[in-house]
């Protein structure tokens, strides 16, 4: 259709700068992409390493390596390194890479803003590290870091509270850019009712960002102002309380949730039809369930509390409210079945992952399910129930969807076929390793085990040590994933400009060659 | 490579056959419970299950036969349908229909739970880092509640003790709680420093304690038997390690048990009149220590540093005595709790004592319970005035 070498501009000839200074001063929205999703992989490794330590302590009852307060700082720093160092760039990178190849644009619409929140991003997360070395140690009071506790932390509370400042930044600019790309930067007959639904899904995800960052920059910066400057916000003695955090907390952190799901449906909504050799089933369903979800996760915080102390009334509007997010949920999983159905279906990885995520997300909704059943979260909450269920939405939604779009786009991105069988067995080692680690932990929880525990009495032992295996191998197994992408950016087999059978039928970016060249639809494509 | 094999093969098996044959009494799912609540809870939890296994048998029932029978390998061409109107209503109907049946039953079950009213005995629980105390807020006395000392010492880093062989481990305390059966108890909780989660499964639930308010929940346990829970709200470096043990004793037990504790408070209040030697109150205050202080200060009074101060060489404990009793009795910023209503008087001054004089501190001073108990007015004292 068009390239950069028919336009006329030369400025849009520009390679990209030679030397390191490239991806320092890059506006370029493929270059930008690139970084988010190297320094997602990175996280990925470091907040691997973090839950290898504390599932190396869980291996056997008895504390063997490390300090009860180390392990706490350890599962805090994982959660916070695996949501905003890992899986929100993750998906950053996938939206600033694929938005614009996906609408037809030539680059995001704020292209420096979009260099500036890559960056503030990396030093946000280096703040929280830096905690790792303070006298005291890392944050340790869990990712939620609810007071009193983390006002007794030491030094490391500001850190974490301005580092939380700078992420919200980050990923404050980083949703303004895709409100406004997706918005403005259509190519001529791109309706919204047309877009790729990953488009559709980052720019409801973009909006619920911005709804719900300030808030808990709100909530982490009363934090800070109790812990040093006298107010007394969580603190009863002074007339605050405690459970007052927890309800900022949740409306910022439910919300969350579906801030990394919600993307995750819309790469899953891209692959699933291109494998299925079919168009989606249900898209405009699809884009209000899409709505629906967004909307309802707004309303449904406090099931986050239900052990708190609420008022009956609380209790129940919460758990109705809830129950309700499964309608929408369950649209979008009967409309990928549907697309499956009489379709004509092959499982190279991109649908590896995706087939997988589907099934494995399900049974994160299930026990969702489960746990909106209020009477009975007074059974589950703080269990490693709730680990097990959270794993399988979070890990499933936040890994195997940016897994099949890494294996899906790959070879657009670098000009060269992946190695499929590697990416068959990541996927499998993956699936498998996975389902070793967390279907255990739902039995433990249920049993009375509750979560945050460094040790635990002896009848918890044998699915521990389950799940410690797991977790090795499904850490290990993603040592291949690296591989293979090193492998296909240094050279392999080169890839069509459609890489997948008839796939220019299913996005813009298909149309391009592969690699995408430095820079795309500098003239806007024709939408039939 | 084959040694590796080898060696890889033999530690899987060693692992699993000791892991087998050491914890065979490992449980799948929730227990049933010992209350009408946790019976309902239970039937709730199997009910949900059973609808889901439903929708999954559906669902992934189809999607598999559509791998299998759609694949492109087994020559399917594909449809070209993309939407259908009514089936999109019906799929989004029945789920609507599925959740009201579950909510019904689960709103009932919530009202239940939250009904705290014709209690016939109510039992105050705070939090601590990290124990809990128990006041029978009726009776007018209470106590401290905390792991054993057998848990203790092999929970610790580098212990020689093997967790295997602690009976209970981690899921006993010095003190349990003693609840009548087939009495409704109302239990009020709160804490005294940070966020705690009171939970025993074989109730049904667990309550979060929250410093500077008052929660409340209630239980009727209709079997005599010894129920074990922990705390389930992260509350610090400690959290791991404040199990709670519930005893439901028949009624006659139960007073017997109520008769012996008032002895019991009594003596100690006596024990507090009585002359103690320097000696006597070291060797009690290293009991005292070892079970209230070392899980922050350490064994060895050295702390953490950066989180925990040193009581080894500590301007306190080495200072003016005065001010050492101040500090232990009404405590110091976010972390140090005030243990004057946390110990009796007798324990109090062993274990300042015991500071004094351990670690290679020299102070040499020491000091009477009698000196400490008109500074300590404890908790139950409040309560008799109430009655």
């Amino acid at each position: 259709m068009t390239s950069a070498a028919t336009t006329h501009d030369d400025h849009h000839d520009h390679g990209p700068e030679t030397g390191w200074m490239r991806w320092v001063t890059t506006t370029n929205h493929k270059d930008i992409g690139t970084m988010y999703l190297v320094f997602a992989l990175a996280m990925l490794f470091v907040g691997g390493c973090m839950i290898l330590a504390v599932r190396a302590e869980l291996f056997e009852p008895g504390l063997q390596f490390v300090d009860p307060g180390f392990f706490n700082s350890m599962t805090t720093m994982h959660a916070l390194v695996m949501v905003f160092g890992a899986v929100m760039p993750a998906y950053a990178g996938l939206a600033n890479w694929m938005i614009p190849m996906m609408i037809g644009a030539p680059d995001m619409a704020l292209p420096r803003m979009n260099n500036m929140s890559f960056w503030v991003l990396v030093f946000a997360v280096l703040l929280l590290a830096s905690t790792l070395f303070m006298e005291g140690g890392a944050p340790a009071a869990g990712w939620t870091l609810y007071p009193p506790l983390v006002l007794q932390s030491g030094d490391n509370l500001p850190f974490a509270v301005f580092s939380v400042h700078l992420l919200g930044i980050s990923s404050i600019l980083a949703s303004i850019n895709i409100i406004v790309t997706v918005l403005n930067m259509r190519a001529p007959g791109m309706t919204l009712m047309k877009m790729p639904l990953f488009c559709w899904t980052w720019l409801i995800t973009a909006f619920l960002l911005i709804a719900v960052l300030p808030v808990f920059a709100a909530a982490v910066t009363m934090l800070l102002t109790d812990a040093h400057f006298g107010t007394s916000f969580f603190d009863a003695a002074g007339g605050g309380d405690p459970v007052l955090y927890q309800h900022l907390f949740w409306f910022f952190g439910h919300p969350e949730v579906y801030i990394i799901i919600l993307p995750a449906f819309g790469v899953i909504s891209t692959i699933v039809p291109t494998f299925s050799r079919k168009r989606l089933f249900g898209y405009s369903s699809m884009v209000y369930a899409t709505g629906s979800i967004a909307f309802l996760s707004l309303i449904v915080w406090a099931h986050h509390q239900f052990t708190v102390g609420m008022p009956l009334a609380g209790e129940l509007y919460f758990m109705y409210a809830t129950m309700l997010i499964a309608v929408p949920t369950g649209v979008k999983v009967f409309n990928w079945t549907a697309t499956m159905w009489r379709g004509s279906l092959s499982f190279e990885t991109p649908m590896l992952f995706s087939v997988g995520f589907i099934i494995l997300f399900t049974l994160g909704g299930f026990t969702g399910l489960m746990l909106a059943t209020a009477p009975a979260d007074f059974q589950y909450h703080d269990s490693y129930f709730v680990v097990a269920h959270f794993h399988y939405t979070l890990v499933v939604g936040g890994t195997f969807p940016v897994f099949a779009a890494v294996y899906y786009w790959l070879p657009k991105w670098t000009g060269h076929l992946y190695d499929e069988k590697l990416g068959q067995l990541h996927f499998w080692l993956t699936a498998i390793a996975f389902n070793i680690t967390f279907m255990p932990q739902h039995f433990l929880g249920l049993a009375g085990m509750p979560r945050r525990i460094p040790d635990y009495a002896i009848q918890f032992a044998d699915f521990n040590m389950i799940s410690s295996i797991g977790a090795f191998i499904l850490g290990f197994s993603q040592l291949i994933f690296a591989y293979v992408v090193y492998q296909a950016i240094k050279g392999g087999e080169k890839a069509s400009a459609e890489v997948w059978e008839n796939a220019s039928k299913m996005g813009l970016e298909w149309t391009v060659p592969s690699p995408a060249p430095y820079h795309t639809f500098t003239r806007a494509p024709e939408i039939e | 490579m084959n040694n590796t094999k080898n060696l890889l093969r033999g530690i899987l098996v060693s692992a699993l056959f000791r892991a087998g044959i050491a914890n065979a009494d490992y449980t799948l799912n929730m227990p049933v419970g010992v209350t009408k609540i946790s019976r309902e809870v239970h039937d709730l939890h199997m009910m949900v299950i059973w609808i889901c296994f439903g929708i999954g048998l559906v669902v992934f029932g189809v999607m598999f036969y559509s791998f299998y029978h759609h694949r492109k390998s087994r020559g399917a061409v594909a449809a070209t349908f993309h939407e259908n109107g009514a089936v999109e209503i019906l799929w989004t109907l029945i789920p609507f229909i599925i959740l009201i049946s579950m909510a019904v039953p689960a709103t009932r079950t919530m009202m239940d739970l939250d009904d705290t009213r014709y209690a016939e005995l109510t039992i105050k629980v705070t939090g601590y880092q990290w124990k809990w105390r128990y006041d029978y807020i009726d009776e007018g006395f209470g106590f401290m509640s905390q792991l054993d000392a057998n848990s203790n010492a092999a929970r610790q880093l580098g212990s020689d003790v093997d967790p295997r062989s602690v009976e209970n481990y981690l899921l006993n305390v010095d003190h349990p709680l003693v609840i009548p059966v087939n009495k409704k108890v109302r239990f009020l909780f709160t804490a005294a420093d940070v966020l705690h989660s009171w939970w025993v499964p074989e109730l049904g639930w667990k309550k979060d304690t929250v410093p500077g308010f008052i929660n409340e929940s209630w239980t009727l346990v209709d079997r005599p038997g010894t129920y074990r829970g922990q705390c389930a709200e992260l509350c610090g470096r400690d959290h791991g390690f404040m199990p709670i043990v519930v005893i439901a004793k028949s009624q006659e037990d139960y007073s017997k048990w109520l008769a012996a504790q008032k002895a019991a408070i009594r003596a100690n209040e006596a024990s507090a009149d009585k002359t103690w030697t320097k000696d006597e109150l070291i060797a009690k205050g290293e009991e005292v220590y070892k079970a209230n202080c070392a899980s922050c200060h350490q064994a060895g009074g050295e702390g953490i540093p950066g989180t925990f101060p040193a009581i080894k060489g500590s301007a306190v404990a080495t200072g003016a005595l005065q001010q050492h009793i101040d500090l232990v009795l009404n405590g110091k910023g976010a972390m140090m709790p005030s243990f004057a209503a946390m110990l009796s008087a007798t324990d109090l001054a062993a274990v300042i004592t015991y500071q004094r004089n351990a670690f290679g501190n020299d102070a040499g001073d020491f000091v009477q319970p009698s000196q400490i108990a008109p500074l300590v007015k404890a908790p139950a004292d409040d309560e008799d005035e109430v009655e």
